[in-house]
């Protein structure tokens, strides 16, 4: 009845027919709904990839964890290990599955390590397809991945084989967004030292990270154009609250100082957080309308031969 | 060569770069094992001529710094393997890098696990507790083994605390003071190698691991 009342209100001025309602219409229609999103992360044990998704939905995904040892690293093959939480915020409902890749990069010989994942994301499409294609359509889950973080290690000068490797054989799959991980451990200096080789080998490889689509008229551009500069991100995540000029705020405190993670001087966390929380709504049409065809179009091929 | 009040010591550093860089890395501590091996060789030659040269120069590997990266879990299957094979060979001394990634007690949490980890696998790093001599090296010898690995952050820049010019690493959050013993333990991985165990390392390196290499090679060759 809100809406047959707006209408009402303005049904006297000339030429206004109403259907810009519409969007409110739909804000409606999604919030009832509820929104989901699933966001994959990647890399090497001890990067803090853990810490960081916790830091980012302000959850404790990961409540009791265990690490495990070396020796059982030694034996073990990624394991894909999904976990779905609903979180709430000023009513807005949100489903979100991260999917987590404990064993990425942990053997000696790290040859076969993301043929799992690869087989995961597809396994996603499959189902996805199966259901699309279905008699009753009503109620199709999504749990496409949306979204990759892809963990690069602060401790090196750049990408690593495995990390060309990776994002080579995932960019047709899934949108890659590459984070430099403890970016605590870099000064300034060696931040964007490090930010532009990552760059640089990215765009040597031909690697196709997910691109910031431009911003709208009533977006921000200049925020939006120094986002885009500071990709990849470097990031710092933190699980504790510490106590900095009379406010509890999260961060990690060390004998030479505090940093704080939503501090943009310290690190591109907020950077990080905003990007995502604003473009959810893009990356899922892009794995949609890019992705999602990319991989429907193969199968169909392959199964009409 | 350095020289330092008098006293000069040729000093070699090998570096060992692409170590563990690759996707399969599978045997990457055999060019290393190699190295090592040569040098004994090399040493065994000289010292098996029948008019040998007074001094026998010496380019057997003392002292192998292994870097564990700050991970904060555990060892990576790769440093339980190269530990394993090299510690029988050289005196290894592992140090965790970069530590200033590390906050105080997930550094005393990482080195309890590393700590643990070698135990269950019968890794023997240096100072090697066979090989202590007295009861006074022992007690000095377990009490630098309590703290391995040691947390090392390294700089080259120089900056000003407190009107002094001390190395470190500039961040937005504060400076990390190299050799300031509450922010790393480079001071004491620079006394255990330099100031204090110098000469050991030298002396295990001939004494021990030399001498194995000599008598397996000397066994070898006795066989028809």
């Amino acid at each position: 009845y809100t809406q047959l009342l707006f209408f009402c209100q303005f049904s006297d001025s000339a030429g206004y027919v109403g259907f810009a309602n519409l969007p409110n219409q739909v804000h409606r229609k999604s919030v009832k709904k509820g929104f989901e999103f699933t966001l994959m992360v990647v890399g090497e044990s001890g990067l803090g990839k853990s810490t960081l998704i916790n830091s980012l939905f302000l959850t404790d995904l990961y409540p009791e964890r265990y690490i495990p040892g070396a020796a059982e690293k030694i034996e073990r093959t990624v394991q894909i290990e999904a976990s779905t939480v609903e979180i709430e915020e000023r009513g807005v409902k949100l489903r979100l599955t991260v999917v987590d890749t404990p064993g990425y990069g942990d053997a000696i010989n790290s040859q076969d390590c993301f043929r799992t994942i690869i087989q995961y994301i597809d396994n996603q499409f499959e189902r996805y397809l199966h259901d699309e294609s279905g008699l009753n359509r009503r109620h199709i889950i999504d749990n496409r991945v949306h979204c990759c973080f892809y963990f690069i290690s602060p401790f090196g000068h750049g990408l690593k084989p495995l990390d060309v490797e990776f994002m080579k054989a995932l960019h047709g799959k899934v949108n890659i967004v590459p984070v430099i991980a403890k970016a605590d451990t870099l000064t300034l200096k060696e931040r964007e030292r490090l930010k532009r080789r990552v760059l640089d080998e990215i765009s040597e490889h031909g690697i196709r990270i997910y691109q910031l689509p431009d911003a709208d008229s009533d977006e921000d551009e200049e925020f939006k154009e120094q986002t885009r500069a500071s990709i990849p991100f470097a990031v710092i995540g933190s699980n504790q609250l510490i106590e900095v000029k009379g406010k509890k705020i999260r961060g990690r405190l060390y004998p030479w100082g505090v940093v704080e993670v939503e501090n943009p001087e310290h690190n591109d966390f907020l950077k990080l957080r905003t990007m995502l929380v604003t473009h959810m709504q893009d990356l899922q049409e892009v794995t949609q309308d890019l992705h999602y065809e990319n991989f429907r179009s193969e199968r169909l091929k392959r199964t009409g031969k | 060569v350095i020289e330092e009040k008098g006293v000069k010591m040729k000093l070699t550093v090998t570096d060992t770069p692409g170590f563990g860089d690759q996707i399969n890395n599978e045997n990457c501590w055999d060019p290393i094992i190699k190295y090592i091996n040569e040098q004994y060789e090399r040493y065994l030659r000289e010292e098996i001529l029948i008019t040998r040269k007074r001094k026998i120069p010496d380019t057997r590997v003392h002292g192998c710094v292994y870097f564990v990266p700050p991970t904060g879990h555990w060892l990576r299957p790769l440093d339980l393997e190269f530990m394993r094979r090299l510690s029988k060979i050289v005196n290894v001394v592992p140090v965790i890098a970069k530590a200033d990634t590390l906050t105080l007690e997930e550094r005393a949490e990482f080195k309890q696990r590393i700590q643990e980890d070698l135990k269950t696998h019968a890794i023997s790093v240096y100072p090697q507790e066979d090989f202590d001599q007295d009861p006074d090296d022992r007690a000095l010898n377990d009490r630098i083994r309590e703290k391995i690995p040691f947390a090392v952050v390294g700089a080259d820049q120089e900056h000003q605390v407190n009107g002094k010019r001390v190395l470190g690493r500039k961040t937005k959050w504060g400076i990390i003071e190299v050799e300031n013993p509450a922010h790393c333990e480079f001071p004491l991985l620079r006394d255990l190698l330099i100031r204090s165990h110098l000469q050991d390392l030298k002396d295990i390196t001939h004494n021990v691991h030399y001498e194995s290499y000599r008598v397996r090679r000397l066994n070898e060759s006795n066989r028809p």
